[in-house]
């Protein structure tokens, strides 16, 4: 195999200890636990979601202020996390893991309905947050604990058990119905698996068997995901109900072309026409605005943040930790993946924000967190050597 | 539970299985990233005039603004169609909370019944884009408005909508000479230029409203808006006014119209008036009328099909399809193609035994005095309608002859210049027969076209524009309802109009005139009764065409004949006979004799016009006919 080859060229990384054993002057940065590169990229997709947002909310200075502080507290809960040793998300992902379940199953029985679906859990007057959300980053802390304990490339008995650790919250997740939460939730633990070593053959098994479900998939349906579905293969067969989402966002973004109608002066933006301007389809507004140069700008940050990550990931020290930064990272270009190709009419519309741009709280505060787990690993790496 | 495995080793290949899958997944992304770059190429730089289109369009509305129709006045100015202000219900469905429970709300308040609701549910459907109103009902009636205001706030998305609607204020008598508008139909939306009528809902389908629609409707402007997603205007980008319908001035006098209507007194018939001089048509009634603004919110199927199914044909317009047998009224005219193919002159006469016989024929054509009249000159056969003399004037002319004459008066043609619909009725001939039967003209059947029977037949509008342009001497002025279009005169003398009559004497027309005046003020004249009083010279002649043919022999018993088998009464007059200033066709269905049924309304008819205020009402005429509906034999 040829992967070899270019792993052996991969070894001079600098994750390895100095051989000196000099300990190295350490900088600010590496001792409050904080990637600065990361850190910058971060806040300049912010700074830049919050532009783009200012125009996509039509000019709301409260909307913008109510993002700020959301990133101002993802942001700290990030730093606290950072500064957590990575054997602690080892120690307590079954405890997380657990909780994150047993909120599930309290959601599907006691749950808030909201849009048509039981997702949201509400102590009222405290707190109401959806825990299905909280899964998103236990399910594969479960999986890669559960994967460090084994002998690598895993068997098939340990990949079982890990398709049970992801199989119940995905279910339970994709009952209420949020079938887009329940994917990435899916994909964030699988990514685990995958990366860990899942052999090819099964790989390919897989992919044959999950074609297979798919008939099965679509008779379980919700009509509004088949009807999702639908619009996506042919938006012009609703064109004034469900298939307006995608024709007003591709609309937005192709009359933008190349340089866009500059900010604040989307027509499709500025007018209303496109749906869920602020959220899920900030992007378009960014595309009709900016055009393809802003586009591609966006592209290149997340791209960016993504190669920090990927380089973070696979100098950790120890397989919880590539396991979880690995799939930390590719969770959020999933993200941007989904979201991109719905909004861009390649993908069928599925309730993914854009992150770190869409206006909202949860997500950002979700995905920080991964970020601080993120930054822990990166940063606790010599210790743990030493 | 896997036994803790030896980290040493298994990090080592654990690291190696890591990076590959990482490096994989880096590939993974960049396929993926290209895909999305691609994809945003393809929006933005190759499909970007399309959507730029698309957009453009989705924030610029082009609104119709339809122009406003042209009014339509009488002679003196009097209102005869204008265009009165109504209220649409209109819903937005976008705004609206629950659908289900508006329409249940709409339909209780205003009273209507429960399957309503199903419809408004399918109206609320009917439109091109989100939060564009859709039209529930349209023309709501006062209180429908009132009550909707006052549960306003019940009501989000229900909205009242305003658009000036076709109103006629004196539909019944005007119903058939004005036409009216309706709505724009399928068939008609092929043929419309869709610029000029962008926005409009309605289109002249007869009378005035057709014949003159070009003119009427006028040319519709548009205007450029942005609008956001909700449809709301924003701003104005662009317009250009509508041309607005020009007013036309019709020739008709509402008064006399008015007046033909009530003489007609909801009995079948028709009433024509014009004045010779110019053709102007003052009054052109046809009864029963019926009320023609129902067509313009679209009746209902039921009163539809009343009106349809009514035996008296409301909807029918007699006086420009109307087809009777003329019966004697022709004889003025025939007497005139007699004096122009010189086969009478003025002093001709005939002996009159009370028939008359076809050489080697043993069939007696009558006359309607058993006995005959005598001796019989070309007035006195006027005076008494003599059939006799015209039996021989026809025989002597020849169908050909008859014909070619007739014709010059407009018979069997089309007469009329802005009349919608009229019909040509029917002038017999060889060439006629010929096609229609296939068989050859016989010459008994030139004596019944001579006392206006047989084929032959016309319509309330040929027989007042013959009498018009006999009035006229002979001189033809084409008949038109418009008097002004616009600012513009409708010209009198207008293409196509048929050549004048010319008699070899001038004098001549004058013999004719007092034949017709002997009719009305001669001891023998047929309309003597309807006569007696005249303030001014009239001349007149009357008609009886049956219905139902007799045998040779039979006699005729109005009481023993079905109502609708009875003769028409026909009349056609003008006066004064100096200076004729009004010529009149009256046809009564079903009357009976047109010297006792059909006169009297000729003479209302001429009163009213030239003596205007002194001249007896509706009412007083009927009560003359009534008084005077003693039993005169004959025409």
């Amino acid at each position: 195999m040829p992967w070899h080859y270019i792993a052996r060229s991969m070894r001079r990384h600098p994750v390895r200890p100095p051989e000196s054993g000099i300990p190295r002057r350490k900088s600010i940065w590496e001792r409050i636990h904080i990637d600065p590169w990361l850190l910058g990229l971060l806040l300049v997709l912010m700074g830049g979601g919050l532009v783009v947002l200012y125009s996509a909310t039509g000019q709301s200075i409260d909307a913008v202020i109510a993002q700020s502080l959301r990133f101002g507290i993802a942001l700290v809960g990030m730093a606290i996390i950072a500064q957590l040793s990575p054997s602690t998300f080892l120690r307590f992902a079954p405890l997380a893991y657990g909780i994150g379940l047993a909120m599930l199953i309290a959601v599907e029985v006691a749950g808030d309905i909201g849009m048509g679906a039981k997702r949201w859990l509400e102590i009222p007057g405290v707190i109401r947050f959806q825990p299905s959300e909280m899964m998103k980053l236990a399910a594969p802390l479960m999986v890669a604990a559960y994967l460090n304990r084994c002998e690598l490339p895993p068997r098939l008995r340990d990949i079982a058990i890990c398709a049970v650790i992801i199989g119940v919250p995905v279910v339970l997740t994709a009952i209420q119905p949020d079938l887009g939460t329940s994917l990435l939730v899916a994909s964030a633990a699988v990514i685990v698996v995958l990366l860990a070593g899942l052999s090819w053959r099964l790989i390919g098994f897989m992919a044959v068997l999950g074609a297979a479900c798919v008939p099965i998939l679509w008779i379980n349906m919700h009509n509004y995901q088949r009807q999702r579905v639908l619009t996506f293969l042919n938006p012009d067969s609703d064109p004034l109900g469900s298939g307006w989402n995608i024709i007003q966002s591709t609309t937005a973004i192709g009359s933008g072309g190349l340089w866009g109608k500059g900010w604040l002066q989307g027509t499709q933006s500025q007018l209303e026409f496109l749906p869920e301007r602020h959220t899920d389809f900030i992007i378009a507004v960014l595309g009709e605005e900016f055009g393809l140069v802003g586009m591609l700008v966006l592209l290149c940050l997340y791209l960016l943040i993504i190669s920090r990550g990927l380089w973070m990931a696979s100098g950790a020290q120890d397989t919880f930790g590539r396991l979880v930064a690995g799939s930390i990272i590719l969770t959020f270009f999933i993200y941007v993946f989904v979201n991109m190709g719905m909004v861009s009419g390649i993908l069928p519309v599925v309730g993914v924000p854009l992150p770190l741009v869409s206006f909202g709280g949860t997500s950002s505060v979700t995905l920080l967190a991964g970020f601080g787990i993120l930054m822990s690993i990166h940063a606790h790496r010599r210790l743990l050597s030493r | 539970m896997p036994k803790r495995p030896n980290t040493l080793k298994n990090s080592e290949q654990e690291l190696r299985i890591f990076r590959v899958r990482a490096l994989l997944a880096v590939l993974v992304v960049l396929t993926l990233a290209s895909l999305i770059m691609g994809r945003l190429v393809y929006l933005q730089i190759v499909q970007h005039d399309m959507y730029s289109t698309r957009s453009e369009n989705n924030r610029v509305r082009v609104e119709p603004l339809p122009p406003n129709r042209g009014l339509i006045y009488d002679r003196n100015g009097v209102l005869l169609a204008e265009n009165r202000p109504t209220y649409n219900l209109t819903l937005v469905r976008e705004r609206v909370d629950e659908l289900d429970e508006t329409l249940a709300l709409l339909v209780e308040l205003l009273e209507l019944p429960e399957e309503e609701i199903e419809a408004f549910n399918v109206r609320s459907r009917q439109r091109q884009r989100p939060y564009q109103p859709a039209l529930l009902i349209s023309d709501l009636s006062e209180e429908q408005i009132a009550r909707l205001a006052v549960n306003r706030h019940r009501l989000p998305g229900v909205e009242i909508e305003a658009q000036p609607l076709r109103y006629y204020p004196d539909a019944d008598i005007m119903a058939h000479a004005l036409g009216y508008v309706g709505r724009i139909n399928a068939e008609e939306m092929k043929t419309l230029d869709a610029g000029r009528y962008a926005g409009t809902h309605f289109i002249g389908k007869t009378g005035i409203e057709r014949f003159y629609e070009q003119e009427l409707h006028g040319q519709a402007g548009l205007r450029k808006v942005e609008t956001n997603a909700r449809g709301r205007v924003l701003r104005e980008l662009g317009r250009t006014d509508p041309v607005p319908g020009e007013n036309i001035t019709l020739t008709l006098d509402k008064s006399l119209q008015m007046l033909a209507y009530e003489l007609l007194d909801g009995r079948r018939g028709s009433i024509v008036a014009i004045a010779p001089a110019t053709g102007e048509i003052l009054a052109m009634a046809s009864a029963p009328g019926f009320d023609s603004n129902q067509f313009v919110t679209g009746i209902d199927v039921a009163s539809y099909r009343g009106l349809q199914e009514d035996l008296d044909l409301p909807l029918f317009n007699r006086a420009i399809r109307g087809h009777y047998p003329p019966g004697s009224t022709i004889k003025p005219f025939l007497a005139l193609a007699g004096l122009v193919e010189g086969v009478i002159t003025p002093d001709s006469t005939i002996n009159d035994p009370g028939y008359y016989q076809l050489p080697n024929d043993s069939r007696r054509y009558r006359n309607w005095l058993r006995w005959g009249h005598g001796r019989v000159d070309m007035e006195r056969s006027l005076a008494v309608s003599n059939n006799t003399y015209y039996y021989t004037l026809a025989h002597d002319l020849g169908i050909d002859n008859l014909h070619k004459q007739m014709s010059n008066f407009g018979f069997g043609q089309r007469v009329a210049h802005d009349v919608q619909g009229e019909s040509g009725a029917l002038m017999p001939s060889r060439d006629w027969k010929r096609g229609r039967f296939n068989q050859p003209w016989y010459p008994g059947e030139t004596l019944s076209v001579g006392i206006g029977q047989g084929y032959w037949q016309v319509t309330p509008l040929q027989l007042a524009s013959a009498t018009a342009t006999l009035a006229n001497r002979g001189h033809w002025v084409k008949p038109r309802l418009a008097r002004q279009i616009g600012d513009t005169p409708v010209p009198r003398d207008l293409p196509d109009t048929l050549n004048d009559i010319e008699l070899a004497n001038d004098s001549w027309w004058d013999r004719v005139f007092n034949g017709m005046e002997k009719v009305m003020s001669g001891t023998e004249g047929t309309a003597r009764r309807t006569g007696v009083g005249l303030e001014y010279r009239m001349g007149g002649k009357s008609g009886t065409a049956q219905v139902f043919s007799l045998g040779q022999d039979q006699r005729y018993n109005a009481d023993e004949i079905a109502e609708r088998l009875r003769d028409h009464a026909l009349f056609i007059a003008f006066a004064p006979l100096d200076d004729p200033q009004i010529a009149v066709s009256v046809i009564v269905e079903n009357a009976g004799g047109g010297s006792t049924h059909a006169a009297h309304l000729a003479r209302a008819m001429t009163d009213a016009w030239l003596l205007k205020d002194d001249a007896p009402d509706a009412e007083e005429v009927r009560e003359v006919l009534e008084r005077d509906d003693a039993n005169v034999e004959g025409n």
